[in-house]
């Protein structure tokens, strides 16, 4: 009788393959998407055999991407994770930045196949219903990297305190102009302004440096022109607001519109060091000298981030750990199962698990008091990608 | 078509027309001069709106934002020519550039794949070459199995873009560890203000080299005539499917060298790079002026194609427009763009 049902499910788990690679040459433009539900079901269906031994604890990790090497270092910290705890782990990604649809799709496999937790970077608040079902088939959510909007809607969010990481680079920003005027260019991810990486990190920068805010949850509602605070204070202009996609192409053509719009920006933050990177090239391009002209900030702490830190290609990135919050994530869920307590929060504000923040630069300011400093030899020793 | 009995047969062989039809008539034979209008006039306008759009930093910024689509586009002309279409096209540029860069980046880096490490003009070689091999994979299945190559290429989308993420384990290039063959293209060189970049060079020779051989050389004229009737087309001697799987075959080279472009222009190598990058060619070639039924259309159409979608996004970003906007802009032009084609093709000649 037992050994039917485990062939049933073979053969399902057979069909469902063999239907996957149908859609993977038919589907259009969902072939990421194809890739991971793919590989996802191949590895629960290797997973059915250790299940005979009882009490296989099966987690799903879903990202944003599957490139961006932030996402990918959280990948391998799962799957590290996974190895030395015993945990069948599955693996997958929205299509790009903004395809909600792959992570929904993701959430409802996992829920199908009865695993006991999901860690995701939530796309935007369009998963937020997907994961309420999850919870409600008693599966433990974790967000990582990314809260969702509102907090609750996961058991817990192991995360950087990624307002905290903005304001890091703004009070460096504003200890580096030394009371000069600031011309600010700023390329984040979109410009709906609702995904709360996002508004956090963008938002932080500005209030790092002094700048009035207004709604945090609300990119490009300060004044346009005024006064920033921080240090010696002084004027600043905010030249242009840009979505960039979060990558080198979105960075550069983004760089392009404001250089357009004002060339005499001094200030460039970006939301990532891939977008700094395609933002340096367009500065490049355009005849400016990184670091003398204008100077980019960021957030993220990639290997490649920190080394162009210590090259004097961004100036300042506060460093975040994803490695450390996909292993802490799959650590947890592996004890949950097993009947042990769940994780609580440690953030200063008590609504998330922080899993801390460092300040990457070469030139040290005493205006940063949100984290602490580090060179980008230090950064680098502890970088991720 | 409907006034045509009421013409008087006279009239007609004195060849009075309407001033419309006139129109009509001269569209019909310089495919490229409503959007060489639409180009201008977007011009005037967004410098009315923005008066730095003409600045020299600006107009370089126009051309390299236009140096990827404008490459890849040669490439889809060739193929909408011949009343096909490559949806594939991306997924191509994006694997060919994946592989360049795979192979290139030094053993030093941390991550990379067992090929890494090979002298960086071979690893561009190498790269251009599969994708020409792609593209002769959706050459082949096209003319030797007769399938549409919508279908085609829409299959080849998907297993080249999943391709790239298995071989290349989906990891991003970036800048730094690439080496500085593969993104000379981006080089820029100063003219005054303006800013030069080399990869749009080469874009401007392609478009010349292949305007060329379209106007001037048999296989050019077998493309055109492919395109427009293939029965006809094989009753005059022309040996239709091999024509056809020539002209995925150069696409696909031409692809390669989108690769090294689009390098280049980025200065690294992502897997997910412009996931839509296949519409904005397609867009660029329909609002050029060629005939999605192909057989009509040039080059020059296609490369002013191209600078009407850039020219039309960053003049709306300077005029202080959302995203969205600009995205409904390139869609209302498209549709007016393939309207107007309708039209002219109606022409009584």
């Amino acid at each position: 009788m037992f050994n039917r049902v485990k062939r049933g499910r073979g053969f399902a788990a057979i069909a469902a393959v063999g239907a996957l690679s149908i859609t993977l040459a038919a589907c259009s433009s969902g072939s990421e998407e194809s890739t991971d539900a793919a590989a996802t079901t191949e590895e629960t269906a290797a997973a059915e055999a250790p299940a005979e031994g009882g009490g296989t604890v099966a987690v799903t990790l879903i990202t944003k991407d599957s490139t961006n090497p932030f996402f990918v270092a959280m990948q391998e910290g799962a799957k590290e994770a996974a190895a030395a705890v015993g945990v069948d782990l599955t693996v997958g990604s929205g299509k790009t930045e903004g395809d909600d649809q792959g992570q929904i799709d993701l959430i409802e496999n996992a829920i199908a196949q009865g695993q006991a937790g999901i860690l995701i970077t939530p796309m935007s608040v369009n998963v937020n219903d997907a994961i309420k079902k999850a919870r409600d088939a008693g599966l433990y959510v974790i967000a990582l990297d990314t809260p969702t909007d509102p907090p609750d809607v996961v058991d817990i969010t192991f995360a950087t305190d990624n307002c905290l990481a903005g304001e890091a680079i703004g009070q460096w920003a504003a200890g580096k102009l030394n009371g000069t005027k600031a011309t600010i260019a700023r390329l984040v991810i979109f410009n709906d302004r609702m995904v709360s990486v996002d508004y956090c990190r963008d938002n932080g920068f500005l209030k790092g440096m002094g700048i009035d805010i207004k709604d945090l949850t609300v990119m490009g509602d300060e004044e346009a022109t005024g006064k920033y605070t921080t240090g010696k204070g002084g004027d600043y202009e905010i030249v242009c607001l840009e979505a960039t996609g979060a990558n080198e192409e979105g960075g550069r053509k983004g760089m392009e519109t404001c250089l357009s719009k004002n060339p005499a920006i001094n200030v460039v933050y970006t939301i990532n060091e891939p977008t700094a990177f395609g933002a340096a090239e367009a500065l490049k391009a355009a005849g400016k000298t990184i670091g003398k002209d204008v100077f980019i900030v960021s957030v993220d702490g990639g290997l490649a981030g920190v080394e162009a830190v210590k090259a004097g290609e961004i100036q300042a990135t506060s460093q975040q750990y994803p490695l450390l919050m996909a292993k802490l994530g799959v650590e947890a869920i592996k004890t949950i199962a097993d009947g042990g307590a769940p994780p609580s929060n440690t953030s200063a504000d008590g609504t998330f698990f922080d899993t801390g923040v460092k300040l990457c630069t070469e030139e040290p300011m005493d205006t940063v008091t949100a984290a602490e400093q580090w060179t980008a030899q230090q950064c680098i020793d502890n970088a991720w990608g | 078509m409907s006034q045509a009995p009421t013409v008087d047969l006279a009239e007609e062989f004195m060849e009075r027309r309407t001033p419309l039809q006139r129109v009509q008539s001269t569209l019909h034979r310089y495919p490229y001069l409503s959007p060489l209008i639409v180009l201008v006039v977007a011009m005037v306008v967004f410098t009315l709106l923005n008066e730095r759009f003409l600045l020299p930093t600006n107009l370089s910024f126009l051309t390299q934002q236009s140096v990827v689509i404008g490459t890849l586009a040669i490439a889809q002309t060739l193929i909408i020519l011949t009343a096909g279409i490559d949806l594939s096209i991306g997924a191509i540029m994006v694997f060919g550039q994946m592989l360049m860069a795979n192979l290139a980046v030094s053993v030093t880096a941390s991550n990379v794949l067992p090929i890494a490490g090979q002298n960086p003009a071979l690893s561009i070689v190498l790269g251009i070459l599969a994708a020409t091999l792609a593209g002769a994979v959706n050459g082949f299945l096209i003319v030797r199995f007769n399938l549409p190559p919508f279908i085609v290429t829409l299959g080849t989308l998907s297993v080249f873009t999943a391709l790239t993420l298995i071989l290349f384990k989906a990891r991003t290039i970036q800048g730094p560890e690439i080496p500085e063959l593969l993104k000379w293209l981006g080089t820029t060189v100063k003219i005054g203000d303006f800013q030069l970049m080399y990869g749009v060079v080469l874009m401007l020779i392609l478009f010349a080299v292949f305007a060329y051989i379209l106007r001037n050389t048999a296989w050019g004229r077998h493309v055109y005539a492919v395109g427009d009737d293939p029965v006809a087309a094989e009753l005059s001697g022309i040996r239709v499917k091999r024509v056809v799987f020539s002209v995925y075959v150069v696409a696909g080279l031409i692809m390669g060298i989108a690769s090294w472009v689009y390098i280049g222009r980025v200065g690294s190598a992502s897997p997910n790079a412009d996931p839509l990058i296949n519409l904005d060619t397609i867009t660029a070639v329909v609002i050029g002026g060629v005939s999605l039924f192909g057989g009509r259309g040039t080059m020059i159409g296609t490369l002013i194609g191209t600078f009407i979608i850039v020219v039309v996004e960053n003049g709306l970003a300077l005029a202080g427009l959302d995203q969205a906007y600009r995205v409904l802009a390139v869609g209302i032009l498209v549709i007016a763009a393939v309207a107007i084609d309708q039209w002219i093709r109606k022409v009584k000649t």
